[in-house]
């Protein structure tokens, strides 16, 4: 077990739980539980059969002909965008709903930058009617009204991040801030692999799904279990996390991590949180983030609003060091024509984190018989304006 | 004996002030600090601003934001106060997040705090474990004591541990809630304050959070050796600047 979680909550040097005490109680009380409870075989029952009739999954494992056809190799793609709101989230926001209802918990928070992950929780909270509070950045909530407005359709309230740079950065301190002021029925659903152990491990776990149907999809398809390559964006990283997770230990499966460059790692205006980064402490985990020589944390960019955290999870940052992924950086220009030319030729509109994951294929050669297996993370639909407004369609 | 343990000893209440550096403008470090204790302040936290202070509430986030863009950083605080120890005799603390402190060098923040004359350090997000295996050894090299935080939320057999590990004061946070939250005590809060002097402590209690006025200091007191004013005091400066800061002592003196 050389890139999973150690017992003490890191990946290699990354992770632990850095928070104050305030937060003690809540932290101790998952990373003492998490485990335990989601080995229940009633917990098991329960999220699989809402994976199955409430998110839609298995989630197919499609075989993208005129794609692989262009590129000379074999893709598939894992349609998490096929899943109930429109992207892998909801794996992790069920999982932990069930979590905070065995906890005793009556009320949720979370954060969100494009929202997606803010739709998600707000979805899970109307189904198990539990009370919802989202915060997100308010130069977020400008951005994106219509997850603002499905949020609220869905009963949540939606609270505005007015501090900092007023987006998912600080959208996160004001949850934590939330949660250190109701440490008792409260429970936080943070929305990716980051933050203070055990929810790096806990949200992979549930986004574990997706590997462990690509097992069996590709067994079925390819007759073996283990493509060449695993490929998935990273901003947070659970996607990524979830796609990875049962091809960690076998390195026969190469792993890449796509990040966003925005407009060029050296323009200012980047989130490619693996070459710009260095080691340190953001929201309770340590982890490579952007930040200023002084350790000021810095506002990372990309035209994607669901990459640009300017951390990555600790399990990622153990990846990146250790040299078992690959992380490949992507453009802002180079997603957004990806994600056009997916649409057409295979008729599917990614959502923009996805399409940087897709434009791989200008920046590496795969051999004619590599299986390559992309994680279609999300649809596009959330996306359409800033398709239009860059294509002028 | 390190500063912090003298004034420990001395029979009095003590009041302590948390400000953050660099606010309201980036040079008044100094003459804020030598004002307070002119005006019977025991103790002083200087907060080290931070981009993201997680256990703050939107006064003290406000005035480290301020601080950040008056251009503070942790060279500029250590070269504001050299000299410090000329004519400032009170406990001096370091309050800040982990983070600018890990990018200095932990051991280089040490050091240097020793040769300024700082007593102590509060760093809310370092977690104990951590501390104990990988940091204790330097503080204690350099003289300083890393001052704990509990909450009403903290189990008794923690707090049983966090007295064991410390050296001076426990931090006491008044009730859950980042910074500036409360306004006024109740019963709860003093009901936790009994319970925990009740305990027998080895290391006497300092309250934190939720102290702006006379009444609450009082209160606060009641049980406890001190207490912790930040958010009113920085709620002062902005309203009346750095001239008049008798004025506030005053107000929570008498």
């Amino acid at each position: 077990m050389g890139y999973n979680i150690n017992e003490k909550g890191y990946y290699g040097e990354f992770g632990g739980a850095y928070i104050p005490e305030m937060l003690y109680p809540n932290i101790e009380e998952l990373q003492l539980n998490y485990l335990q409870i989601m080995a229940e075989p009633s917990f098991k029952a329960e999220f699989d059969q809402l994976l199955k009739d409430y998110v839609g999954r298995p989630s197919p494992l499609y075989f993208a002909k005129r794609l692989s056809k262009k590129y000379n190799t074999k893709i598939y793609l894992k349609r998490e965008d096929l899943n109930h709101t429109g992207a892998h989230k909801i794996n992790n926001t069920i999982g932990q709903i069930l979590m905070a209802q065995r906890l005793g918990k009556t009320r949720i928070i979370a954060e969100t930058g494009a929202g997606q992950h803010g739709v998600a929780t707000a979805t899970v909270c109307a189904l198990m009617n539990m009370k919802c509070i989202i915060y997100m950045g308010e130069i977020d909530i400008a951005r994106q009204a219509p997850n603002v407005a499905r949020m609220k359709m869905l009963g949540a309230e939606v609270r505005p991040a007015l501090s900092g740079s007023r987006t998912l950065k600080d959208a996160t301190n004001e949850a934590i801030r939330d949660w250190i002021n109701n440490p008792v029925d409260t429970h936080y659903i943070i929305g990716s692999v980051v933050g203070p152990h055990p929810y790096p491990d806990m949200v992979a776990r549930f986004q574990a799904v997706i590997s462990e149907e690509i097992q069996w999809q590709l067994k079925n398809k390819e007759g073996t279990t283990k493509p060449n390559y695993v490929i998935a964006c990273v901003g947070g990283g659970s996607n990524a996390a979830g796609a990875f997770y049962h091809y960690l230990e076998d390195i026969n499966v190469n792993l890449i991590a796509v990040e966003a460059a925005g407009k060029g790692i050296n323009s200012g205006k980047s989130a490619a949180t693996s070459v710009l980064g260095r080691e340190g402490i953001i929201h309770g985990s340590k982890t490579l983030l952007m930040q200023t020589n002084d350790g000021q944390i810095t506002e990372p960019y990309s035209i994607s609003a669901g990459l640009d955290y300017p951390g990555v999870g600790p399990m990622h940052a153990h990846l990146y060091t250790s040299g078992r992924a690959e992380f490949i950086s992507i453009t802002d220009d180079e997603a957004m024509t990806a994600g056009l030319e997916l649409s057409q030729l295979e008729g599917i509109i990614p959502a923009i984190e996805t399409s940087h994951s897709l434009a791989i294929f200008n920046h590496k050669q795969f051999k004619t018989d590599d299986i390559i297996v992309i994680n279609l993370s999300g649809r596009g639909d959330k996306d359409l304006q800033n398709y239009i407004d860059y294509f002028k369609i | 004996m390190n500063r912090i343990n003298q004034k420990l000893q001395e029979d009095k209440k003590l009041l302590s002030i948390y400000f953050s550096a660099g606010y309201p403008n980036l040079n008044d470090t100094v003459s804020i600090i030598q004002d307070l204790e002119k005006n019977g302040v025991d103790m002083i936290e200087i907060g080290l601003p931070f981009s993201d202070p997680l256990a703050d509430g939107p006064t003290i986030q406000e005035s480290s934001t301020k601080a950040l863009s008056n251009g503070m950083t942790t060279e500029i605080l250590f070269d504001q106060l050299k000299g410090i120890r000329q004519n400032v005799t009170i406990p001096l603390i370091i309050m800040g997040y982990f983070n600018p402190i890990l990018q200095y060098g932990v051991e280089k923040f040490c050091k240097t705090c020793k040769v300024i004359g700082i007593d102590g350090l509060i760093i809310p997000d370092l977690p104990i474990d951590v501390y104990n295996e990988q940091y204790r050894s330097i503080f204690e090299a350099y003289g300083l004591i890393n001052i704990f935080l509990i909450t009403p939320q903290t189990s008794i057999k923690r707090i049983q541990f966090i007295d064991s590990i410390s050296n001076g004061f426990i931090y006491m946070v008044s009730s859950a809630g980042v910074t500036g939250s409360s306004s006024g005590f109740r019963e709860k809060q003093t009901t936790y304050f009994k319970r925990i002097a009740d305990m027998k402590l080895k290391n006497p209690q300092i309250v934190g959070f939720g102290i702006s006025n006379n009444e609450t200091f009082t209160q606060a007191t009641a049980y406890t050796k001190g207490a912790i004013i930040g958010s009113a005091f920085i709620k002062h400066l902005t309203k009346e600047g750095i001239n008049s800061i008798s004025n506030f002592t005053n107000s929570i003196l008498n």
